[in-house]
């Protein structure tokens, strides 16, 4: 399967192509064609993942692709077994949103569109994680990017839909310019874009450290812009104005860990490089900490939902920097299945009662029992309760955040782990317990159709077992197999489980005292700390800051530029045209009086003189020949004298 | 008995009135009459130095032969045209088709 491995990739664009160009009216035929072809490359990857298993590889299949003389510029495919595993998260959980955005956008004007739009982004997705080159991984990296933006603008009719994507699209362009700066400082000095090639360089220490430094940090700017880190995370929460399947497929499990794994992608470097991998860790620690505090007091679901979603790639970011490429990719996974379900169940949440706000719920879990309890699983496993897929992963992080020693770092993710634990109860009391806030809406809703429901079945399941493979006395799970260089076997470190978990367990008391109980009034705790409440309520003032800063600035360069255009480009075209056309005067003088008299002139000099010469032209034929013979007999004299 | 001389004298002479008769005979078959004076005056040279220059070879009949086939086609185009002008103007009056002039 490895050799033929993209296939994997391509059905989704065949199904693209044909939902495109013949069935852009046929709602059923556009879904099915889409939900099939996942499905095959799902299970074409369940046949991939077991051909790894068996060897690890990592494989390699080259493709000409740019061939010039003295250049070439290759595609591959690199297939290990971070790009095994990574294909069975994006084909999961894209047939899990496939089949669920039957139900959720069932009646939309736009289906088929929809659905063509789901298989191009799966096709960018799974041809990001196939990409053996840099230069393959920045063409799907930007194709994921348009897909994205296409999908949150999928209601453009809204012009808070419409401006969500452009300000996605432009603030993940902006840390993708690092990722071109960074493939062109790669090219100059190692001459290659090619995984493998590259990598060999930097273990043969070919390449030296100040480059590696330069190429890591630009690199990992593109890898900031798309998964959502500071500073560039202001367009997720914004991004949540697309469809919920979208927000779960691409803002929480998929595109946005596109980063995550263009970061594990680099990890040769940040072996390498302590400056890079400084700068990974602390921005991702600092982004951790930040989102998770402005989800503390947010009151869209969805919103709550993207903050946790910066924070926990925050969490990936800030393993990865520290080497811990096994937790940071582990994690990645586990994130993937539970924070897709957590988006799916809030999805079937607004689905029913038709609103984002969390104060305008309450009491829903008698009305939706499956959404509820999917709901609290998944809740379960992202606060790392034992023994959910989240308490493995997570686990893994502190412990590799402790083994290299960044106390400080340590400190800050138990921390962010009971946050994350609060906001994500104060979000499930605030929406399944109590009592209904509205009424009115609480009557109208209802449990969602099946096809919605099996997905979050499924989803549960994962979030709950899937991090079983990582199980620390597994001496055969996740690490064996998915690790860099060679396998690390560390052993658990039960006092740090402990204390993740009491954290864990703490922030789910104090949501249940404040959000349940109600022992705590959380509305005193906001009049109490009021500045900070403001301040997380207004998301740090991100948006103001760019605003006032970023924004203003590109404003007022406009003006000058606008301002130049005007007096200095557009005076000078105007010159050129009035010169233009005083000089074009000048010439029509000349061209009435002297080329237009000339012509005319020879006209008239032949029309006179034709006048007085047509009159031998007499018609009678005697007379022709009265000229052929005196011809004649002139010529004969002449030819005698 | 008349040398080469003799015939030249007699066919200059029939070419001359051919060619006056052409040049102001009004009437259309008179011209073409005129015409015919001169095409034989052409044979009667091209005989008689046949006859006197190369006696062996008759390639001088054979040319007075096309000659006068070429004549008789000529005759019958020219008679024919006479035809079509009578019909259509009632005239066989050559000063009278001058149509074609400025």
């Amino acid at each position: 399967m490895i050799e033929h491995s993209y296939i994997i990739a391509l059905l989704p664009l065949v199904s693209y192509v044909l939902i495109v160009f013949f069935f852009s009216k046929r709602d059923k035929v556009a879904s099915g064609i889409a939900i099939t072809a996942v499905l095959i490359s799902f299970v074409l990857s369940v046949f991939a993942l077991f051909e790894t298993l068996a060897d690890k590889g990592p494989h390699i299949i080259r493709f000409e692709w740019i061939v010039i003389p003295g250049f070439s510029l290759p595609l591959s495919i690199y297939f290990d077994p971070l790009t095994s595993v990574m294909l069975l998260v994006v084909t999961i959980v894209s047939s899990c949103v496939h089949i669920y955005s039957l139900g959720y956008m069932h009646g939309d004007p736009r289906f088929p569109r929809f659905f063509s739009f789901l298989s191009l982004f799966t096709f960018s997705m799974l041809g990001l994680v196939l990409s053996g080159s840099f230069v393959g991984t920045y063409i799907f990296w930007e194709l994921v990017g348009l897909t994205s933006y296409l999908l949150i603008g999928f209601w453009f009719e809204k012009s808070s839909a419409s401006n969500a994507g452009k300000k996605a699209f432009i603030t993940t362009k902006t840390g993708d310019l690092g990722f071109l700066l960074g493939l062109l400082v790669m090219y100059f000095f190692a001459h290659t874009l090619d995984y493998q090639t590259f990598y060999s360089l930097v273990e043969n220490n070919q390449i030296s450290a100040g480059v590696l430094t330069a190429i890591g940090i630009l690199l990992f700017m593109g890898a900031v812009g798309k998964s959502a880190q500071f500073p560039l995370h202001v367009w997720l929460p914004d991004a949540m104005e697309g469809p919920t399947p979208v927000s779960a497929l691409i803002h929480a499990a998929t595109m946005v860990a596109a980063g995550v794994y263009l970061t594990a992608r680099i990890m040769s470097i940040i072996v390498v490089s302590h400056t890079a991998a400084m700068t990974i860790a602390y921005i991702g620690a600092f982004t951790a900490f930040m989102a998770a505090s402005i989800a503390l007091v947010q009151n869209d679901i969805k919103r709550v939902l993207a903050y946790s979603t910066i924070s926990q790639l925050g969490y990936m970011m800030l393993a990865l920097g520290v080497g811990g490429y096994v937790s940071g990719t582990f994690h990645l996974m586990t994130h993937a299945f539970f924070k897709a379900l957590l988006f799916l169940g809030a999805g079937s949440v607004i689905h029913a009662v038709h609103t984002n706000d969390i104060n305008e719920m309450g009491g829903l879990q008698k009305k939706m029992p499956i959404t509820a309890i999917t709901f609290y699983i998944a809740s379960l496993s992202i606060s790392g309760i034992f023994p959910l897929s989240g308490f493995w992963s997570k686990d893994e992080i502190f412990g590799a955040v402790m083994r290299e020693g960044h106390y400080f770092l340590l400190i800050v993710a138990v921390l962010v782990a009971g946050m994350t634990s609060f906001y994500m109860f104060r979000l499930c009391f605030l929406t399944f317990t109590g009592k209904p806030r509205d009424q009115h809406k609480y009557d109208h809703s209802h449990e969602s159709p099946k096809n919605m429901t099996y997905p979050l079945m499924v989803l549960a399941f994962l979030s709950i077992f899937a991090g079983w493979v990582g199980i620390p006395w597994l001496h055969k799970g996740y690490s064996s197999f998915v690790f860099f260089e060679h396998p690390h076997h560390e052993s658990p470190v039960i006092w740090l489980m402990i204390i993740s978990t009491i954290v864990a367990l703490s922030g789910i008391y104090l949501a249940y005292l404040m959000y349940y109980k109600r022992s705590i009034d959380p509305v005193k705790v906001g009049e109490r700390f009021k500045p900070i409440y403001t301040f997380l309520l207004n998301k740090w003032y991100f948006d103001e800051l760019y605003m006032g800063t970023v924004i203003k600035f590109v404003y007022w360069f406009m003006e000058v530029l606008y301002r130049f255009d005007v007096g200095i480009i557009d005076w000078f075209v105007n010159f050129v045209g009035r010169f233009g056309l005083f000089n074009s005067r000048l010439w029509q003088t000349f061209d009435v009086y002297i080329i237009d008299g000339a012509v005319n002139g020879a006209g008239y000099l032949t029309r006179w003189i034709s006048g007085g010469l047509r009159k031998i032209q007499t018609g009678q034929v005697q007379n022709y020949a009265f000229v052929i013979f005196l011809g004649v007999v002139l010529l004969i004299l002449f030819r005698v004298m | 008995m008349p040398t080469v001389d003799h015939y030249l004298v007699l066919s200059g002479l029939l070419f001359c009135i051919g060619a006056f008769g052409l040049l102001t005979r009004r009437n259309a078959i008179g011209v073409l009459m005129s015409i015919e004076l001169m095409f034989n005056s052409a044979n009667i040279n091209f005989i008689s130095f046949s006859k006197f220059l190369t006696p062996q070879a008759l390639t001088g009949q054979a040319f007075a032969v096309f000659v006068i086939t070429i004549a008789a086609a000529e005759a019958a185009v020219g008679l024919a045209i006479v035809v079509l002008m009578y019909r259509n103007f009632d005239v066989v009056d050559v000063d009278y088709i001058d149509f074609m002039r400025w």
